[in-house]
């Protein structure tokens, strides 16, 4: 009867190689070389032509203002995400009122998609000094006019950052929450825990990978926005981004913008080693 | 009890509504304001006289609109090139170390990508590809690559393997049935994927600014120069034109994405 039954697989494995090769080569040649390239060279001394630190001496004598406000501007507006996303995923799943429910679902969600150019320019004309966030603050006397004040500093690149960030982490962690088993939260709202306990005891432990990764991806790609530090914080400290193009597009110092990006990649390794040995430790323990 | 609840959910939704709605209100009333003098709190004159200089045919707006959708549309096509095979393999093929591969895929999401991009306009200048379309499309298509190869690999996966089975026992050849049954029925992920590129070019700035400019001016760093000016009626009806766009894929994602590709995706 299964005489003429087909292999499952349609293509054999030299024509999955065929096929995926060209992707391969294209990966290669437009990432993994120049990444190698700037790990390489931010070892580079092009004055001499010889190999050493000098690059990182000259970057952290420069710039470990910036390094230490990056970290720190990056670290809080994760932070603040994550909080933010929990919040909103929580409520998704753990709320009972219907209209606020409809709402929300169809409120977080706007800037998902909007660029970090777009939101940067959004929030130079929102959190200016004469910015219609202080307008408002003022015109419903929440403010006094002579305490309105610029946002158009540190705190503006966090806005922005949590702005555009949180939407994608809530809709990852929003998705986790909503495949979760229901029968323990049930159990844990018949013995009479809170809304809140249940949240932090029960459902965001058992989201707690999804919320790390979806953090994770949006530490890495608020590292490398040049955008918005550019458009919202005009003066230093800055971050690092910033002072990358600055060292290339004002002295062609490949040097010292490659030893910077080096310590972007390494503040990234950190924060996904600390994941990566955390995941290692809960794979050991008895599920 | 509960009335103060719902009094304090109102009023939580409403600062919501206000911190994502505020900014982009602001962004609309300088796009129509003629004119917007320090302290005012809104705009003395309104008019659509920036609009008329965006749109003018022979302005440098106008210029970077189509440079913007011309790199978008060669971006779809270069990174479907390569990713629909990939994909193919990925999700139909017998390869080996498939989720090394995978993997292999995601690396550019795990490094900040500004110190590469740089590179890569380094690299780019010694074969003289600054400032081309060719070297901006390539750069775009790296960054589409990722989401269109593991958009492409779970549209494949998703793909009933006996309905294929049912053409090849009817004496389909593979190629057929690749074009008769495969392609259609994944048709709805790749189309998503084309347009997520697309949004991807279309937005794209770090890149561009390092391997485009002078020669090649996008929306977004129109958009970035116009507001370093001090020009926020320019800067926010660019802004406006690449937001329609991102909100609308947003709202409409669900229907190209069927959950049972997502559902497949990284499986």
């Amino acid at each position: 009867m299964y005489a003429c039954k087909k292999d499952p697989h349609m293509l054999s494995r030299r024509a999955s190689l065929y096929l995926v090769a060209p992707a391969i080569l294209l990966l290669g040649l437009l990432f993994l070389y120049p990444l190698s390239f700037s790990l390489l060279w931010s070892f580079r001394d092009e004055e001499t032509g010889g190999w050493g630190l000098q690059n990182f001496i000259k970057a952290f004598s420069l710039y470990s203002n910036d390094i230490l406000f990056t970290l720190i501007i990056v670290t809080l507006s994760t932070t603040v995400i994550g909080l933010l996303s929990v919040a909103i995923g929580g409520y998704l799943t753990l709320g009972e009122n219907r209209v606020a429910l409809a709402l929300l679902r169809w409120l977080y969600r706007w800037p998902l998609f909007i660029p970090f150019v777009v939101a940067a320019q959004l929030m130079r004309t929102f959190l200016a000094k004469n910015g219609m966030m202080n307008n408002i603050f003022v015109s419903t006397g929440l403010l006094e006019p002579l305490q309105a004040a610029s946002f158009l500093d540190w705190r503006g690149i966090v806005i922005t950052f949590v702005w555009k960030q949180t939407p994608f982490v809530a809709l990852l962690v929003a998705g986790a929450m909503a495949s979760l088993d229901r029968s323990t939260i049930e159990a844990a709202r018949n013995l009479g825990a809170g809304r809140l306990r249940i949240l932090v005891g029960i459902v965001v432990p058992q989201v707690g990978t999804t919320l790390v990764v979806g953090l994770i991806l949006s530490y890495v790609v608020m590292m490398s926005v040049l955008s918005v530090p550019l458009m919202l914080n005009a003066q230093t400290p800055t971050m690092m981004t910033v002072d990358m193009a600055w060292r290339i597009n004002a002295y062609s110092d490949y040097g010292v913008a490659n030893a910077l990006g080096f310590v972007s990649y390494a503040m990234t390794a950190v924060i996904a080693w600390f994941y990566l040995r955390q995941g290692v430790r809960e794979g050991g323990k008895p599920a | 009890m509960n009335l103060l609840r719902t009094c304090l959910t109102g009023a939580l939704l409403a600062l919501l509504a206000f911190a994502i709605f505020g900014p982009i209100t602001n962004m609309l009333v300088w796009s129509v304001a003629e004119t917007w003098y320090y302290p005012a709190k809104l705009p003395q004159s309104y008019g659509f006289s920036f609009w008329e200089r965006v749109f003018r045919p022979q302005g440098n707006a106008m210029e970077s609109l189509v440079n913007s959708v011309v790199i978008a549309v060669l971006t779809v096509i270069a990174s479907l090139a390569v990713a629909i095979p990939a994909g193919l393999a990925l999700g139909r093929g017998s390869l080996p170390w498939r989720s090394l591969f995978l993997l292999i895929f995601l690396l550019p999401q795990a490094f900040p990508s500004i110190a590469v991009h740089m590179n890569i306009a380094r690299i780019f200048y010694g074969f003289g590809l600054n400032g081309t379309f060719l070297g901006v499309v390539l750069v775009h298509t790296i960054q589409g690559l990722v989401f269109s190869v593991w958009i492409a690999t779970a549209a494949f996966s998703a793909v009933d393997r006996e309905l294929e089975e049912a053409a090849a026992n009817m004496g389909a050849s593979p190629f057929t049935v690749f074009r008769s049954v495969t392609l259609p029925l994944a048709l709805p992920g790749l189309m998503a994927s084309a347009i997520f590129v697309f949004l991807i070019s279309l937005d794209e700035f770090t890149g561009t600014f390092f391997v485009g400019v002078p020669d090649i001016t996008t929306m977004p760093l129109l958009l970035f120069t116009a507001s370093m000016e001090g020009n926020y009626q320019i800067a926010s009806i660019t802004a406006l034109i690449l937001l329609v766009p991102s909100v609308g894929f947003m709202l409409f994602i669900e229907r190209f994405l069927k959950s049972d590709v997502l559902a497949k995706v990284g499986s």
